[in-house]
């Protein structure tokens, strides 16, 4: 047993040392120079501060809500029906999120001007379909059928049967993805302030505002602990709502999961081919203001891009591997930390788990400002003076990245029946051996799934790139911003012609990776 | 299960393979070449051969690194003085000037080439900074609108506060936009400190409306620019006319020369430098003839050096304003906050 326990600390040490040297540091650094600025407690005790984190739990909680909503038919879709065009399907749910905000926030105002609050809700939405979607599709091409059937069989309508065996199973994929579609929508700074116009703010949208225009770095603390404490408190009630349904679950292989939809699951599919339709009006919006003449001049270099759109698309491309290679190394080490702990006796174990994996979470849930002016107070007291390195691109992505990766691989390694691990030991297998013949076989698709999302959230990512992004060296997202920021007919024609770039090459990128999925057929 | 091993394998090995490229692709500059941080904002551009030409010439190569916007670029400067994260910085601007000056951000260097124009713009008597380039933000017009309408074009600030162009105008929010902020230092500078709110009051009246940035005001709400929108005036560069000809060749818009608010942005050594006198060079070469020229076409911002011809379309559609308004740094920096707070309580309450 203490041999296990050696085992897994040296494991864990890899993603504690990435989130405490990349994260906790620098994020604790910056806070500390807000409380040594002193005025910390007028801020706190301000009724302004909390209406902001009101407003902020309030449409970050719509946000999610609707994202499930929207996101459940379509995961049912993916999981469970055998159509035509389903590979389409699981292609345009990632598109919304590689596309920059502020044209997503420009196409928005055009299809709904003054929206207010429901524009920066369905905005959110319309980003994180895909997280639902995803994660829980990915479990729910897993599930065993047979449970539902016999369900069918003893007399229950197809809706009971659903809600009585099969919704209990998805539910720790659907709190997964919830809470990490919450901290995605409690921190979106660039569709708040864009739909929002000033006049609707969060704490996000404050914290970025005392931070980058006003250098009041007091403020800034005092906000981001607020930030901070609103989204460990949603952290932990979802981690209490989710205790305990974790159950084992018979994983099947996805291909036997799928076939035609028959009776009321047309209705389901009729669901999802909405939500697709809503999520294209955006989509096709962009598609229709990209014109040839924009095309053209994103093939040629000079100008206000300086590169051509290529050369941005590669870079694009190999930016989002590094990021992604990184992310995966990290969250999938962690996500097996997680499970030993969860599995090991004692509740210290439990508990270590618990913490680490809420504190996994927390990039997600901790202003981009914060941990990019954290860098610069920190990363010089390392060796080769990471502030102005390239490197930092891809290890800030990864930050955004290892929580969904956690959160999708997590579900689905916890659901391994554990009698098959027992029984493996019991045969002589070591721990590694286990997980090698029975953990990670089972979990191969959502390894893959996730490696994939994370790819497409590292094409797609902003913040990190454009604060280190050479002149010369853009990435499409940062290309899209430096031509939307420009007056001119043409800057503008090639600022929507790159986002096609970027869609096709996103849709390139996804099917390439779907079309990766290794067979799990002995399972 | 073999298969799947190696499908993963391969894909991992793909991966690193992809990832050394990237890790590794920055190219190793030969011995006798000198490289110096130049850290800038985003806006920063600059052609290519310019660079190598520069580096060819005096042997130092450039290395840019944009940090966001002017006033984030500022920020991080402060924030990083006891460790500068370059040797010489660009872009600071004439809002943000006094914070990183008052944090003592940059060390004293007076350029050879300052007395070409430059020295027009200086702010600090002790050359810690050299004007670069200067811009003006003030409200652009629709001249075709106005011409279909047969509404005679305003001139002035107070025109825009005239019932005859109600509903017409477009801005942007001081607290997220910069020309938004320029604009309303513009509108502080003509009507004094206690004047400037009563005039918003007469905008908002006039039915002003205020979105977040720049980008949706000019792309979305006005109509002489690619959105077709349904606003005629709006808060913008004296530049942007230049982007905005038609196919004769002709303006389609043009700036309100009365209405314009200067942003000269400036140069300048951080403090501490190990290469001041290199980083001097580099000073020296973004007010060279030879960079100056570039200005307009990359950053649609006007050189501060004299004698330094403009783009063709330029000359004919972005004349520089003869007076633009101004004010001290030192005004800037103490009411920023206040300004922008009462703002928002003017017109977004």
């Amino acid at each position: 047993m203490a041999r296990t326990h050696r085992g897994l600390a040296l494991v864990a040490l890899l993603p504690v040392a990435f989130l405490v040297v990349f994260f906790a540091w620098p994020v604790a650094a910056i806070v500390g120079l807000g409380f040594g600025d002193g005025g910390v407690t007028e801020v706190l005790t301000r009724a302004s501060t909390w209406q902001l984190a009101g407003f902020t739990v309030a449409q970050a909680a719509a946000s999610t809500v609707l994202s499930v909503l929207a996101g459940l038919p379509i995961a049912f879709v993916l999981a469970r029906v055998k159509l035509p065009g389903i590979a389409l399907v699981r292609t345009i749910v990632l598109v919304p999120f590689v596309l920059p905000t502020v044209v997503v926030g420009l196409a928005f105002r055009a299809l709904w001007p003054d929206g207010g609050v429901l524009s920066i809700v369905l905005a959110n939405a319309f980003f994180n379909v895909a997280v639902v979607a995803r994660t829980v599709g990915g479990l729910w091409s897993h599930l065993d059928r047979r449970a539902e059937e016999a369900a069918r069989a003893l007399g229950a309508s197809s809706w009971q049967a659903f809600r009585s065996v099969t919704l209990p199973r998805l539910t720790p994929a659907i709190f997964s993805a919830s809470a990490v579609v919450f901290l995605f929508c409690s921190t979106s700074f660039g569709v708040v302030l864009i739909l929002g116009g000033g006049r609707f703010r969060t704490l996000e949208t404050e914290i970025y505002l005392r931070t980058v225009n006003l250098l009041d770095l007091s403020g800034a603390a005092a906000l981001s602990l607020v930030q901070l404490l609103a989204v460990v408190a949603a952290l932990v009630l979802g981690a209490i709502a989710r205790r305990r349904r974790e159950t084992a679950l018979r994983l099947r292989s996805a291909a036997e999961a799928a076939r035609r939809p028959e009776g009321r699951e047309w209705w389901v599919v009729g669901a999802a081919v909405v939500v697709l339709g809503l999520l294209l009006t955006p989509i096709a919006a962009l598609l229709s203001k990209a014109s040839i003449a924009g095309f053209e001049g994103l093939a040629t270099t000079g100008g206000a891009l300086q590169v051509s759109g290529w050369d941005a698309a590669l870079r694009s491309l190999r930016t989002a591997t590094d990021a992604t290679v990184l992310a995966m190394c990290v969250g999938v080490l962690a996500s097996v930390v997680l499970v030993s702990l969860r599995r090991a006796p004692g509740r210290l174990a439990r508990g270590a788990g618990e913490t680490m994996d809420a504190a996994l979470m927390l990039p997600l849930g901790v202003s981009a400002v914060t941990v990019g002016f954290g860098y610069l107070v920190t990363l010089d007291d390392l060796p080769g003076d990471l502030r102005t390195s390239p490197l930092l691109v891809p290890f800030a992505q990864a930050l955004v990245i290892i929580p969904m990766i956690v959160r999708m691989v997590l579900p689905v390694l916890r659901s391994v029946d554990e009698r098959l691990r027992q029984a493996a030991a019991t045969l002589g297998a070591g721990p590694v051996r286990v997980w090698r013949e029975i953990d990670f076989p089972l979990a191969a698709r959502s390894l893959v799934a996730a490696a994939g999302f994370g790819y497409v959230i590292a094409l797609g990512e902003f913040g990190a790139t454009s604060f280190l992004a050479r002149p010369g060296e853009p990435t499409l997202p940062v290309a899209i911003a430096a031509l939307i920021s420009r007056p001119g007919e043409l800057n503008n024609q090639m600022a929507y012609a790159a986002c096609v770039l970027l869609m096709v090459v996103t849709a390139a990128v996804v099917t390439v990776i779907d079309r990766l999925k290794p067979s799990t057929g002995e399972f | 299960m073999t298969r799947t091993v190696r499908a993963v394998a391969a894909l991992s090995a793909a991966g690193v393979l992809l990832a050394g490229c990237t890790l590794s692709g920055s190219e190793e500059p030969a011995d006798d070449v000198t490289t110096i941080k130049l850290v800038t904002h985003d806006s920063f551009a600059a052609p290519q051969e310019i660079l190598d030409a520069f580096q060819q010439q005096s042997g130092i190569r450039i290395e840019v690194l944009k940090e966001g916007d002017a006033g984030a670029l500022t920020n991080k400067l402060v924030l990083t003085k006891a460790s500068p994260i370059a040797d010489v910085a660009f872009g600071v601007d004439s809002t943000f000037a006094t914070r990183a000056l008052s944090e003592g951000v940059f060390e004293p260097y007076t350029s050879p080439e300052a007395d070409r124009g430059p020295q027009r713009y200086a702010i600090d008597p002790e050359h810690r900074l050299s004007a670069v380039d200067v811009g003006d933000v003030c409200v652009n017009i629709d001249t075709g609108w106005f011409a279909e309408k047969g509404l005679p074009e305003p001139k002035t600030f107070d025109d825009l506060a005239d019932p005859q162009y109600k509903d017409l105008l477009v801005v942007a929010n001081p607290a997220t936009s910069s020309p938004g902020l320029a604009f309303l230092l513009g509108t502080v500078a003509k009507y004094g400190p206690q004047g400037w709110s009563e005039y918003w009051g007469k905008l908002k009246t006039n039915g002003v409306k205020a979105v977040s940035s720049w980008e949706i005001a000019y792309n979305q709400e006005f109509s002489g620019s690619s959105g077709k929108g349904p606003r005629p005036l709006v808060v913008s560069y004296a530049s942007s006319p230049a982007a905005e000809l038609g196919e004769d060749g002709k303006p389609r818009t043009k700036a309100l020369l009365d209405t314009c608010f200067r942003q000269v942005e400036y140069a300048g050594l951080l403090t501490g430098g190990k290469q001041a006198d290199k980083a001097g060079r580099v000073v020296d070469f973004l007010l060279s003839q030879q960079f100056q020229s570039t200005v307009a076409e990359n950053m649609y911002v006007y050189p501060s050096r004299e004698g330094v011809e403009l783009p063709a379309s330029w000359t004919q559609a972005a004349p520089q304003p003869p007076k633009p308004a101004s004010l001290p740094g030192e005004e800037i920096q103490a009411n920023r906050e206040r300004w922008i707070e009462q703002w928002r309580g003017l017109i977004e309450g």
